[in-house]
């Protein structure tokens, strides 16, 4: 149960870390939006350039809870069905693979917000 | 005139002088004690991530099932911690250590739905839900067709 915890924190709060410094060393250009989305995209990109996959190895939750991850399983996804499927896969194989995930974000997205009031 | 009425100043202050002078009065940045934080935060919510992960896997599931388990858990916790008002919090505290993580992703789409419930149910919650998730979706997927597409012409 306790397994990878260490390396996950170190990962973790590693790639955390570089979001900081890309907001702080930019101010005000780089807002969250911008942080997720370009973690997104590099994710995928480092992950189609086989960077990213031994980071998974090391760092377990610790790279693939960051948005980084999502931005792997969409470009892991996109290649592997690419594999079976050919081109077609390009389309299919992110949606697919990340579809428990952005299914999770629209379901519990409503639900919460539909729940609770802002407050303050 | 008032300015006649004015000394002269006793010290001579060049404009170079007075940036040296002003930059020594402003606050240091504070890089390092966010750093430390965004490390400690996205470090202990990663940490948090793999013990679900972890107990996923107890419970049988393959590693590739429980990562995806595991994330859809962390989405539903941090949309939770959003609704609660404690995720905020966290976000003061962790800068980007509550950003980056999948929780802020469920952070970044609880947080506006919630603040436009007021102007209904679709205008409002269904299209603010997408204000942060959609950029990201739209970048997301458009860069995994495109690394689709080169990884189809390379093999």
């Amino acid at each position: 149960m306790f397994n990878m915890i260490i390396p996950a924190f170190i990962v973790g709060g590693s790639i955390c870390v570089i979001g900081q410094l890309l907001m702080d060393l930019t101010k005000p250009k780089f807002t969250p939006a911008h942080v997720l989305v370009s973690f997104v995209t590099g994710g995928a990109i480092l992950t189609a350039m086989g960077l990213y996959e031994p980071l998974v190895k090391i760092g377990g939750a610790g790279a693939t809870i960051p948005l980084s991850g999502f931005g792997y399983s969409l470009a892991k996804g996109a290649m592997e069905a690419v594999g079976e499927r050919g081109v077609i896969g390009a389309f299919s194989g992110g949606v697919e693979a990340t579809a428990v995930g952005i299914a999770a974000a629209v379901f519990f997205g409503y639900l919460m917000s539909v729940a609770f009031k802002p407050k303050g | 005139m008032a300015d006649n009425n004015l000394r002269k100043p006793t010290i001579s202050v060049t404009p170079e002088n007075y940036k040296a002078l002003t930059q020594q009065f402003t606050p240091k940045p504070t890089f390092v004690k966010n750093v430390v934080r965004a490390f400690v935060v996205g470090g202990i919510i990663c940490a948090i991530g793999q013990v679900i992960i972890n107990l996923f896997i107890a419970s049988g599931l393959s590693r590739v099932e429980a990562s995806t388990a595991g994330t859809a858990t962390m989405i539903f916790i941090g949309a939770l911690l959003t609704g609660l008002g404690v995720y905020d919090v966290i976000g003061k505290f962790g800068g980007a250590g509550s950003i980056v993580p999948v929780t802020g992703f469920a952070n970044s789409i609880v947080a506006p739905a919630m603040e436009f419930k007021r102007e209904g149910y679709v205008l409002g919650v269904g299209a603010k839900l997408f204000t942060i998730a959609g950029p990201v979706l739209v970048y997301g997927i458009a860069t995994s067709i495109v690394v689709g597409f080169v990884y189809y012409f390379l093999n």
